[in-house]
């Protein structure tokens, strides 16, 4: 019997047993529809972080320069912690050799920040702010435009006027139903003009990108910024390229050792965070999630693949009349096998695939109905396909060999 | 027909006599069946039950055999071994050229669809399948592609009257109809023997009859055709009856020799042969 036959021969048993081919499909079809689920969440998170979160903090082809990494997705123990604070802060001074040793082409900004307190004579209240000191490339390597005004010129970066271009966030806050551009805003009471609004940046698991100000970071809020005015927070770079983005890297990095006065076998007192480096703990992360999440429907497949068992096995027995008249009739030994092996990987894939189905839903619903941004991966559909069909097969496997072992005399005397 | 045993040495009465016998090859290519001192014994439990104790049969192509006998004379083991569904512990079984009595599992399942057509008491057809599907059935071991299946199992459909009713399931047909369906599936895979265990055991008379004129009929074009039955009426229909008793041959005569004995009135039997 060819196996196209056989799958043929499986799916009219299953067919013309719908409420028991329901039952037994119901395991699996769990199993693989949380499977589904749990994939899709985590591989959304995934997601959501790479492109959204960290996709946004870092631009593409570019490292920040830091005394420590600011990204800290998952945990950093109290011994590094301590290290980290122990660090020497970046200095406003230790830029230019840096930007002497970066090759062409390759783009660099100066940045210091922190959270201040915004007000507006039009506006309910202060706001806190992220504000930005810059300097530099910063608005071209982010890719940030301004939707009204206009961004700073070099001699407000040389000369640290109180100028200020913020996100739409203040804008609505500071100046609801205003035109804010030219108005006044105080940073932390320092009087500041509105020269621009910077486009829409986003939000992350409910962290708005927009609720930004951006100042010269020679403007007289500099002193706000850290405890020491020639401290800064970052040195953006940005290569043209991700293979001359490497070889960069290790340019900065002699320099500032070299800056630092590092012994050769002392470590960096300093860090290059690049995307994927603040990822590093998230892959790892999402590793063990997965693995959770492919677990705890593994046991649902373990009751399905019993269910499935059982069932086959009432099922042999049922049929010890159809299986000896088989026999009567030439069917060999595999043939019996495969017929109900078939059944049962059958069984377990149909099962698998509403599993599908429903983990899709479900996974779709969760994203319309909770902030969770799932995204179901390709990979966990394959795999909960072959997964069903696998338990199928397992659990199949002692049923049809005593299907095939029955004596076809005895069988056939069965009623 | 009686004498032409004796050509290959096998007398009914169980004497064995020297068979010219190759191995392979059949004493004659005439003879479906040869079968000689076929034994076949049951540890029930550690007690030996000796079902056929050395059963000498040679059925000639286009013979129409009853097997009968009372319950426990081995009748029912001997068709199992006919049908090729057990193996003997002792002698030899030749069924059309080939030395079954030696085969593996897998060989004799293979020898069953190819040279057996079984029909069975309780017909034996699949509950969920219509009539076509059911007799399709051979094919599909035998690895016949689908559209040929199709035709060959219409065919053998209409052969049996059932034309009109392929895609009925067993339980819309009446018991006749349902035998001749599973007569059909016997007959699909143009088998060497017809071989039926109590075709009418399960019917009322009349439809018995009606059975008896189809396996006549089969007969008459060539068929071969074995019946084992324990009704000396259904047995008298055969031209040939083989009586076994405790496991072995106790008669093996003609049909008008056994009617005569048995003393079953020639109007039963003749309706048969109108």
């Amino acid at each position: 019997m060819n196996p196209l036959e056989a799958v043929r021969l499986a799916l009219d048993t299953i067919r013309t047993q719908k409420l028991k081919s329901a039952f037994t499909l119901m395991g699996v079809c769990i199993g693989v529809m949380f499977l589904i689920a749990v994939v899709s969440i985590v591989n959304g998170m995934g997601v959501y972080l790479k492109d959204d979160l960290v996709g946004k903090l870092i631009a593409i082809n570019s490292f920040e320069l830091r005394h420590r990494p600011n990204i800290n997705i998952g945990d950093t123990d109290a011994e590094t912690w301590r290290e980290y604070q122990r660090r020497k802060r970046l200095r406003y001074y230790e830029v230019g050799p840096v930007a002497e040793v970066l090759p062409e082409g390759t783009r660099y900004a100066v940045i210091a920040d922190n959270q201040l307190s915004l007000t507006s004579q039009f506006g309910r209240g202060p706001r806190n702010v992220r504000t930005t000191g810059v300097e530099g490339d910063y608005f071209e390597i982010k890719k940030l435009a301004v939707t009204a005004g206009r961004l700073f010129t070099p001699q407000e970066y040389v000369l640290g006027t109180p100028v200020v271009v913020i996100g739409p966030d203040v804008v609505e806050r500071l100046f609801p139903n205003l035109n804010p551009l030219d108005r006044e805003v105080r940073i932390a009471g320092i009087p500041y003009r509105v020269i621009g609004v910077t486009e829409t940046q986003g939000s992350a698991f409910g962290m708005s990108f927009d609720n930004v100000a951006y100042v010269p970071l020679k403007a007289p809020a500099r002193r706000l910024f850290n405890s020491e005015p020639s401290m800064i927070d970052a040195v953006i770079i940005q290569s043209p390229s991700e293979a001359e983005m490497t070889e960069t890297m290790e340019r900065v990095r002699q320099v500032m050792r070299v800056q630092h006065q590092l012994r050769p076998a002392e470590k960096d007192d300093f860090a290059m965070q690049t995307s994927d480096s603040a990822l590093e703990f998230w892959d790892k992360l999402q590793g063990y999630l997965v693995l959770a999440g492919v677990a705890l429907p593994a046991f649902g497949l373990v009751v399905g693949a019993i269910v499935i068992m059982n069932i086959m096995l009432v099922a042999v027995a049922e049929r010890t009349a159809e299986i000896g008249l088989r026999k009567a009739l030439g069917a060999r030994r595999r043939d019996i096998l495969s017929q109900f092996l078939v059944e049962a990987s059958t069984l377990g894939a149909v099962g698998a695939m509403a599993g599908v189905a429903l983990g899709v839903f479900l996974a779709f619903v969760m994203r319309a109905v909770t902030p969770l941004p799932t995204v179901v991966a390709g990979w966990s559909v394959v795999l909960g396909v072959l997964v069903g069909a696998g338990v199928g097969i397992v659990s199949g496997v002692y049923p049809a060999s005593r299907a095939s072992r029955l004596d076809p005399i005895t069988a056939l005397r069965q009623e | 027909m009686s004498n032409t045993i004796d050509d290959i040495g096998i007398s009914t009465t169980g004497e064995r006599q020297a068979v010219v016998s190759v191995p392979g090859i059949t004493p004659d290519k005439d003879w479906v069946i040869v079968a000689r001192g076929l034994k076949r014994e049951y540890d029930m439990g550690g007690e030996i039950v000796r079902a056929l104790r050395g059963v000498d049969l040679a059925i000639r192509r286009n013979e129409y055999v009853a097997i009968m006998g009372p319950s426990g004379s081995g009748k029912s083991t001997l068709m199992n071994l006919i049908g090729c569904l057990d193996s003997p512990n002792g002698g030899e079984y030749w069924l059309n050229g080939m030395l079954v009595s030696a085969m593996s599992d897998d060989q004799l399942a293979r020898v069953r669809n190819k040279e057996i057509g079984f029909v069975f008491q309780t017909f034996n057809l699949l509950p969920r399948a219509t009539a076509l599907q059911n007799v399709e059935l051979p094919l599909v071991y035998a690895g016949i592609p689908a559209d040929e299946r199709k035709k060959r199992a219409t065919e053998a459909l209409d052969s049996v009257q059932l034309g009109p009713r392929l895609h009925h399931r067993p339980n819309e047909l009446s018991g006749g109809q349902r035998q001749r369906v599973a007569i059909a599936r016997a007959l699909v895979n143009r088998p060497s023997i017809l071989l039926a265990d109590e075709p009418t055991g399960n019917l009322d008379s009349t439809t018995s009859q009606e059975i008896m004129r189809v396996f006549e009929n089969l007969s008459s074009q060539g068929q071969t055709v074995v019946m084992v039955t324990h009704e000396p009426d259904i047995a008298a229909h055969a031209r040939r009856v083989v009586v076994l008793r405790d496991g072995i041959v106790e008669s093996d005569e003609r049909r008008e020799r056994f009617v005569d004995r048995v003393g079953i009135s020639h109007a039963t039997t003749k309706v048969a042969h109108d």
